[in-house]
């Protein structure tokens, strides 16, 4: 995906609620001295539960927290298949089309869900509320088709399971 | 036969999650063992006694690997746990420490004080970020009992230990990619050497294993290496946790003793009860979606006609011409409605998609071949297209960094190796391949 660099270094810096700080401290603290780094990915974690997404200003500014450089957070998070560097909606589904998946219907799920929200993978409704996006293997094999919705896994998807669960995220009544 | 099981044992008891259950069903007992009564240098004798294979895939002797382990005066030494699972038809580790988490944790503290570590680390996979809070609950629990922390048990034996997320990336389960995810990069797969045993987590002598080798060198301390070695079969000793999936009737995680037949894991009435719908057996991917996929007719009967066997040898029996690999256990089946290109473009597509990049025959290759075999799915293919995979492949093989090249290119040749008429009949009959599928094919006995 091509990105406008410019945007990158101009985007102003944010500054994260001190309930972050004391979050991304915890982690830091968990590497030996000079080995923050290692609090990267976990940081970023944070940072896009917290914003939806990592914006260029949010990348810039966990760069500035752990005093590196801000390309070794656009590289990481650009890496990273679980990291937004677009904006996206409020709950993004994540379907696995990985082969265990596909033998049991995740393409069938998918062009239900595609169908169902009016939107092709990789775009958000035009409400905000649902982004589609495709995944590979996600580890749960056993229990396809699956899809991911933040950190909560939905399994064994059929299409009635699909629209209970686009429904109750809709109402706001999934835990996550 | 009489399935003894190791690790999942107490996986049913209410609230086997939660430290004083697991302790009072004998958890943390090796961790007694091992600092009260023994040498590390002991607990890896053990080990090797054992025969303890590599659970992640490899199948690589868990001892030997530990005995490996430079160690240079005043440098820290690490271990770290391959949390990773990201093989297509893994699940294995995700159920262990989702449902026993204190066996990984005690494991981890078993398996640290063997090498000298004071700083262990989990690495897992980002997807289960869940599971990375169930654990740091576990591991917050065994620090307030004593079983972490300084002088653990008075022993004089100091352990941290630390859950750390990775961000969606199949390579990082590549164990120098993990570790340079670990410290907060790009997953790209170091040269090796130097292995990590020498220089691995920060420059420092780092051992990696996968969890259910971590959680093996439990029962492996308790009852003795040679106690373990006596269950199993062959060099395939001890238990393996299958993750079954697919087209079965009764998927999911099991322990099996090495050395069942394939037959009764897929049709016995303890495991996965036979194909899903009544339908037919067509192939089987054993372990994991790198390895070989077999035809109906190999799946439970060597080349040979002998019983094939859930170990690294039987199912390796006939090397690529006729078998495929234990791997990481991820059990794929297929029924007879299943398409072999289908599913073939679908895992190149996997490969080309986890492709770090950084070498140019598998990040061009890999990507040549979902180009070719999405072409063939679609009707669009010829039959030269067919021999071009073939020669992708030997190109992409032996020529990377890590084994990830390998793993792409490998399904790919076993698919053609086994199915070319399905993917000779895709080129003529281009039309009919969209609306139904090829079916089963007969045994052809080649000389």
């Amino acid at each position: 995906m091509k990105r406008d660099t410019t945007a990158l270094s101009s985007a102003e810096k944010i500054s994260f609620s001190p309930e972050m700080k004391s979050q991304f401290e915890e982690i830091v603290q968990q590497f030996p001295d000079g080995k923050e780094k290692s609090a990267l990915i976990r940081i970023l974690h944070i940072v896009q539960t917290e914003f939806g997404w990592l914006s260029p200003s949010a990348m810039n500014s966990v760069a500035d927290y752990l005093k590196i450089e801000a390309i070794e957070v656009y590289e990481v998070a650009t890496f990273y298949t679980m990291f937004h560097v677009n904006p996206v909606g409020t709950h993004v589904f994540e379907v696995c089309r990985t082969g265990p998946c596909m033998l049991l219907g995740s393409d069938h799920i998918i062009s239900y869900i595609e169908d169902k929200l009016k939107i092709k993978v990789g775009e958000t409704t035009t409400d905000g509320a649902f982004t589609l996006k495709t995944a590979e293997c996600l580890g749960a094999c056993g229990y396809a088709p699956v899809l991911q919705c933040k950190y909560k896994f939905h399994e064994h998807l059929t299409k009635e399971k699909v629209d209970i669960l686009i429904d109750a995220y809709r109402k706001g009544i999934v835990e996550n | 036969m009489n399935n003894r099981k190791l690790l999942l044992e107490n996986i049913d008891i209410q609230g086997i999650e939660s430290f004083d259950i697991y302790r009072k069903n004998g958890g943390y007992r090796s961790v007694e063992k091992a600092l009260k009564k023994m040498s590390p240098e002991e607990i890896v004798e053990e080990v090797k006694i054992s025969g303890l294979r590599g659970r992640g895939g490899a199948g690589f002797p868990t001892g030997m690997k530990w005995s490996f382990l430079a160690k240079p005066e005043g440098v820290p030494r690490y271990l770290v746990c391959n949390a990773d699972e990201s093989e297509p038809g893994t699940f294995k580790d995700r159920y262990l420490m989702e449902k026993l988490p204190h066996l990984l944790i005690e494991g981890m503290i078993t398996s640290s004080y063997a090498l000298g570590a004071n700083l262990s680390f989990i690495y897992i996979r980002g997807e289960f970020m869940y599971i990375l809070h169930i654990l740091e609950k576990a591991i917050a629990e065994a620090k307030a009992n004593g079983f972490l922390g300084k002088n653990i048990l008075g022993s004089g034996y100091d352990l941290e230990l630390r859950v750390v997320p990775g961000g969606g990336a199949y390579i990082c389960g590549e164990e120098t990619a993990l570790l340079e995810s670990l410290e907060g990069k790009r997953g790209n797969p170091r040269i090796k050497p130097p292995f990590p045993a020498v220089k691995g987590l920060w420059g420092c002598p780092t051992v990696v294993n996968n969890v259910e080798s971590i959680a093996a060198v439990v029962p492996i301390v308790n009852d003795g290496g040679a106690a373990y070695a006596q269950i199993g079969i062959g060099k395939s000793t001890g238990t393996k946790l299958i993750s079954a999936c697919g087209n079965l009737a009764r998927p999911g995680v099991y322990e099996i003793e090495m050395g069942m037949t394939v037959e009764e894991f897929i049709y016995g009435d303890d495991y996965c009860r036979g194909i899903a719908n009544g339908k037919k057996l067509k192939a089987c991917i054993p372990g994991g979606s790198s390895v070989p996929i077999l035809p109906h007719f190999l799946v439970c009967k060597t080349a040979a006609g002998e019983d094939r066997l859930m170990s690294y040898e039987s199912l390796s029996d006939g090397g690529f011409a006729s078998g495929s690999m234990l791997g990481s256990g991820g059990f794929i089946v297929f029924d007879e409605d299943q398409c072999i290109v289908r599913n073939t473009y679908n895992f190149a597509r996997f490969y080309a998609h986890e492709s770090c990049g950084q070498c140019s025959p598998c990040r061009e290759g890999t990507g040549w071949m979902e180009k070719v075999l999405h072409r063939l799915e679609n009707g669009h293919g010829n039959m030269r297209d067919i021999d071009l995979l073939e020669e992708i492949n030997k190109k992409i093989e032996g020529n990377t960094i890590c084994p990830l090249g390998d793993a792409a290119a490998w399904p790919v040749a076993a698919a053609i190796r086994h199915f070319r008429a399905e993917f000779e009949w895709h080129v003529t009959h281009p039309e009919e391949a969209q609306k139904r599928n090829f079916g089963l094919i007969q045994q052809v006995v080649t000389a």
